[in-house]
């Protein structure tokens, strides 16, 4: 290995341990003694944080998997039970789907430091490709793991990314079949990418052992990408590498905790809330953001078999780059043409990110043509050419000399950076249609990091529910019971046994084997007014009232330029309520000049298209509140959304109060660990 | 070459069982409901498909077009069956991405797939847009005037 391995424990019991398993003695020279560049910045804790994310994905997976079930009639409620019902579950399935987000972030940091400073450069090109090779399986995975809710976006994103190898000629339909195990995505299908993606983060863990391993053969590389040659230029791993590592991870864990707590779906499509329909394509089918750079390359070019060669080309040409860039300075701090074009190239693939979400017409497809271009351009011309053109700047004789010497630049590039890594969430958050009149930005109790539900707007809207919407539209996730929870509208629990009571609701067999009706109980849920989707369409003129439990968080709409950005900062998530609200208060009796709607359908100002065939369901005086608040439209789309807000997220008010504790005490983990990691490295400087 | 032959079970699995192939079994449709002019969505193997009973205007469109200028070229004769050319029977699966095309939609009177623009005429026949194929056929042969086996 490396390091120093003179390590002896000093208990009797450890040493005849040592004797056989020398296992302690590893993890000393690979953890502890281990020397590490003195030089090394923030850039280099990701390696840590990758540990640590993949570590916490696997936990929470394994937790999720006791409770989901991989069947295409049951996946989409197992996991809406599991937010609901299974205790914690709420966090578990956030920080899993978070988490996923969040190990790609760290994983393109870790991959662009490399890029920047050479990593990849002899003698470390095996640890590369076993990066590359992480990487691949990375990608497998999420695209896995998301299809496993069978929402829209998992069952329509599962159909066009299988259908992509049936462009290979001859074996392409066979492939697919095979990929299917049917005749389209279907339960055959759910099931095996359940078992595939349970077993390939345990693959990755393999990979990731070789890939330290490599690490620790050739050492670390650093920002001034010179060899260690004394002992000057190192530092023990343990406490220095370790502590800052820690740091690190602890400042990630801050943006962890932000998004899970607070902004759950603001890197999620909220068609996923939509659960699966075979006849039915969602208007913007678009890909987690982490794919949207590769997505964009594969719709840029116009033949199908060679998008798909382009875009799985496009992360195989990673594994050529020592070969490509074969400048022997590392790091680009000491090539100034390379630097500029890494930077150029980081723009590049944050706007085939963006152009990712966009839909391929006009502006977005010759700019797409030409991105793509650049992609290829930086690893087969620009890099190669600079190989034996540039001259690079003179380099300091040592790392020690290195860390003496200090300065460091700030690149100005970096705010164009974070200006086009802006765009690429925003647009991976609105690929929405674009026949969208904006709904009005609206006041509710819930929004914002101290937001909680109104109670007497929930239990004036379940009374709007009971009244008006129930007689078209099923509640089914919401049970009697869940009335009396905390956070919801804090009936008792005898006011909730003799709500249900009022509902008949069908049982059976008995032993005569006939079904039967009896008074509801608190753990039935909430019953639907039609039998069967059948029914409900010949009731509704062919059109099928949608469930409402999520329907909150089923709607979105674009938020624009600069708005989303805002939006991450100010916890801005209420697009659903808005939109809920606005078509309850959308419809008007005369459709503007110009416009057709078809007979069966009515005129919506805010239903995209404009013709929706739920008749205007609010007027006046419809509804009485016994607390006197005026029974107007207004107030009941407010209160109705309201609870229908609370339906889709029961438990928002437990996850905010939590993410308030969870986020105090990581900022004072992190604040320690820093001044702890500064008596740590005061030596060293 | 016995590595293959104990490799062939673990890969042979992964192909439709027999209960997904039982499912997939063909279906009988009657056609008599369907108006001239109109069109059913059916589920055949997981795969929605278009029976479309076409006016005459939309059979004299699809057969005047010179079927060379086509980018997947194909006769609207060798599309349909013999006698019964006003019953057009394709599956909704748009041949570039998998949406599905929405019927009596786009500048053909044909197909038009919301999700990247492609456009097919009242044959089936792709005529605008990124889809490098027609709207596929699935197998089917008429049991009587008004009946249609699908498989």
């Amino acid at each position: 290995m490396s390091g120093p391995s003179d390590y002896k424990p000093s208990h009797p019991a450890l040493q005849w341990f040592e004797r056989r398993l020398p296992i302690l003695s590893l993890m000393h020279s690979s953890f502890v003694a281990y020397p590490t560049p003195r030089n090394l910045n923030y850039w280099w804790t990701f390696g840590a944080i990758l540990s640590f994310m993949l570590g916490i994905q696997i936990l929470t997976g394994v937790i999720l998997a006791m409770h989901y079930t991989p069947n295409s009639e049951l996946a989409f409620k197992s996991v809406e039970f599991i937010v609901r019902d299974v205790n914690y579950g709420w966090l578990l399935r956030n920080m899993h789907a978070v988490g996923a987000s969040m190990f790609f972030f760290a994983v393109y940091v870790h991959m662009f430091r490399g890029l920047y400073y050479g990593s990849y450069k002899e003698p470390r090109e095996v640890l590369w490709i076993l990066g590359v090779i992480i990487y691949l399986l990375m990608m497998a995975t999420g695209f896995m793991g998301y299809v496993l809710p069978w929402g829209q976006m998992s069952f329509w994103g599962a159909t066009v990314i299988t259908n992509l190898f049936s462009a290979f000629p001859y074996v392409g339909d066979s492939i697919v079949t095979l990929l299917w195990g049917g005749y389209s995505v279907g339960n055959p299908t759910l099931n095996r990418f359940f078992s595939l993606h349970y077993l390939l983060p345990f693959l990755i863990a393999g990979v990731v052992v070789l890939h330290v391993w490599a690490l620790h053969v050739a050492g670390q590389n650093n920002p001034d990408g010179l060899d260690m040659k004394t002992d000057k230029d190192s530092v023990p791993f343990t406490p220095h590498a370790t502590i800052k590592d820690m740091f690190g991870v602890s400042v990630f864990l801050l943006l962890y905790a932000w998004l899970i707590f607070y902004m759950p779906n603001y890197l999620g499509d909220a068609d996923n809330y939509i659960p699966a329909n075979p006849a039915q394509t969602p208007a913007h089918i678009v890909p987690e953001w982490y794919y949207l750079p590769f997505y964009a390359m594969l719709r840029s070019i116009p033949n199908k078999l060679a998008g798909v060669v382009v875009m799985f080309s496009s992360i195989l040409i990673l594994v050529f780059l020592p070969w490509l860039d074969t400048a022997r300075t590392r790091s680009c701090k000491y090539r100034p043409l390379a630097k500029q074009f890494f930077w150029i190239f980081v723009v590049v693939c944050l706007l085939l990110g963006y152009l990712g979400s966009q839909p391929p017409e006009g502006i977005y497809v010759i700019a797409g043509r030409i991105l793509t271009f650049c992609y290829f351009a930086y690893f087969l011309i620009v890099l190669p050419l600079l190989s034996r053109i540039e001259t690079p700047r003179p380099m300091p004789n040592s790392i020690a000399d290195a860390v003496l010497a200090k300065g460091g630049k700030i690149v100005a590039l970096v705010v164009a950076v974070i200006v086009a890594g802006g765009l690429v969430i925003g647009g991976a958050r609105d690929a929405r249609a674009e026949e969208q009149v904006t709904p009005p930005s609206l006041k509710w109790s819930f929004a914002g990091p101290l937001g909680s539900y109104d109670r007497g707007a929930l239990q004036r809207g379940l009374k709007v529910y009971k009244e008006v919407c129930s007689n078209c539209h099923s509640l089914s996730y919401v049970a009697f019971r869940n009335l009396a929870d905390p956070g919801g509208p804090g009936y008792s629990e005898a006011q909730v046994a003799g709500l249900a009571s009022e509902y008949k609701i069908k049982d059976g067999p008995n032993d005569q084997g006939e079904m039967f009706e009896r008074p509801g109980r608190p753990a039935d849920y909430f019953p639907s007014p039609f039998p069967n989707e059948q029914a409900a369409r010949a009731a509704n003129g062919g059109g099928l009232p949608p469930d409402l439990s999520l329907i909150a968080k089923a709607r979105s709409y674009e938020r624009g330029f600069p708005w989303f950005l805002v939006d991450f900062f100010t916890q801005f998530q209420e697009q659903g309520p808005n939109y809920v609200d606005a078509i309850l208060q959308g419809f008007e009796d005369k459709p503007p000049a110009g416009v057709t709607i078809p007979q069966g359908s009515y005129y919506n100002k805010y239903f995209p298209g404009h013709a929706i065939k739920m008749p205007k369901p609010l007027s006046d005086g419809q509804v009485t509140f016994d607390d006197g608040s005026p029974a107007t439209v207004a107030q009941y789309a407010h209160d109705v959304t309201t609870f229908l807000m609370w339906a889709a997220e029961p438990k928002m008010e437990a996850r905010k109060k939590l993410g308030a504790q969870v986020f105090f005490v990581l900022a004072i983990l992190a604040f320690l660990i820093y001044f702890t990691k500064k008596r740590v490295w005061a030596d060293a400087h | 070459m016995s590595g293959a032959v104990a490799l062939w079970p673990f890969v042979s699995q992964m192909n439709p069982d027999a209960s997904t192939i039982a499912a997939g079994a063909p279906i009988e449709v009657d056609l008599t409901p369907i108006a001239d002019g109109q069109d059913i969505k059916v589920f055949w193997r997981g795969k929605p498909i278009y029976i479309m009973h076409r006016t005459k205007k939309q059979i004299e469109e699809a057969r005047t077009v010179p079927v060379d200028s086509l980018k997947d070229p194909a006769t609207d004769q060798s599309r349909v069956k013999d006698g019964h050319d006003q019953w057009l029977v394709v599956i909704g699966i748009c041949t570039h991405l998998g949406c599905i095309p929405i019927a009596h939609e786009g500048n053909y009177d044909g197909f038009f797939c919301p999700c990247h623009g492609s456009q097919y005429d009242s044959s089936g026949r792709i005529r605008q847009g990124p889809a490098p194929a027609n709207l596929a056929v699935p197998p089917y042969n008429f049991v009587s005037d008004n009946k249609i086996q699908i498989g």
